[in-house]
């Protein structure tokens, strides 16, 4: 039975490959409780894994100087994960399209696609210093407009 | 759970059976080290059994891309075998299945190679 109610952690993490595994766990429990089916929970899973790895290799870029931020929430339309980082920041509209052709080889580059493929919101915030990664999951499909 | 790799030699071809998560880390390394070690012993047909392998980040999707290209580049062959849903999965949203030639049986697998 999936709970309904309102619950929200926040996380204050090292720029470590632990971190990004401890944000992986919780991620999974969150999406388990908001009562996610088997199918989708991986896949929030490796979204969000996808914006820690994000923020602790390019956001971050490991140093143990700075932190990464993640907050977990769900409430009874959705489960919205937010993941900061203080690095430099990035533009999002300015990556490469990994399914095209010239890109489609290439060895990195699809993290953020993943997001995008699997969350059906994604939004980018620029912090000072950092950005921020907001995902969201409806926890029911949202009805086409009549 | 880090990934293991068991290395077999089938008619001519190195079959390396991954087990675990190839993903950002020791995962990824795990596997660019089995791929360069079978290179570097002059094998040039590597099959890559992805049965047993529960987990894959884009880190670990781009080694397998990054293992197709240098065997390509060293003038072998990689296959990939039995993928799980998850793995087919992804290599679809990221058009590689396409790019990749991936076998459900072994023996079949192992015949394609040239």
């Amino acid at each position: 039975m999936p709970d309904s109610t309102t619950s929200r952690v926040s996380l204050t993490l090292a720029s470590s490959l632990e971190s990004v595994d401890k944000v992986e766990r919780t991620t999974q429990d969150f999406a388990e409780r908001a009562g996610f089916d088997a199918d989708t929970v991986p896949n929030i899973v490796m979204a969000v894994r996808e914006a820690a790895v994000n923020a602790v290799l390019h956001g971050n870029a490991y140093d143990p100087a700075k932190h990464v931020t993640a907050t977990f929430e769900t409430n009874s339309d959705s489960l919205v994960v937010r993941i900061a980082d203080q690095g430099p920041g990035f533009d999002p509209t300015n990556l490469p399209d990994p399914l095209a052709p010239e890109n489609i080889l290439r060895g990195s580059g699809r993290g953020i696609f993943l997001i995008r493929a699997f969350m059906d919101e994604v939004h980018f915030r620029q912090l000072h210093p950092g950005s921020e990664l907001t995902l969201i999951k409806h926890r029911v499909p949202a009805q086409p407009a009549t | 759970m880090s990934m293991k790799v068991t290395t077999r030699q089938v008619d001519g071809v190195t079959v390396l059976d991954l087990s675990g998560r190839i993903t950002l880390g020791e995962g990824s390394v795990t596997l660019r080290d089995a791929v360069r070690g079978v290179l570097a012993k002059g094998s040039k047909n590597i099959l890559l059994n992805l049965g047993d392998i529960s987990y894959i980040d884009s880190s670990g999707i781009g080694e397998l891309v990054s293992a197709y290209t240098s065997v390509k580049n060293a003038g072998g062959e990689l296959k990939l075998l039995n993928l799980t849903k998850k793995v087919h999965d992804l290599l679809q949203i990221t058009k590689l299945y396409t790019v990749f030639d991936i076998w459900d049986a072994e023996a079949s697998a192992l015949s394609a190679f040239k």
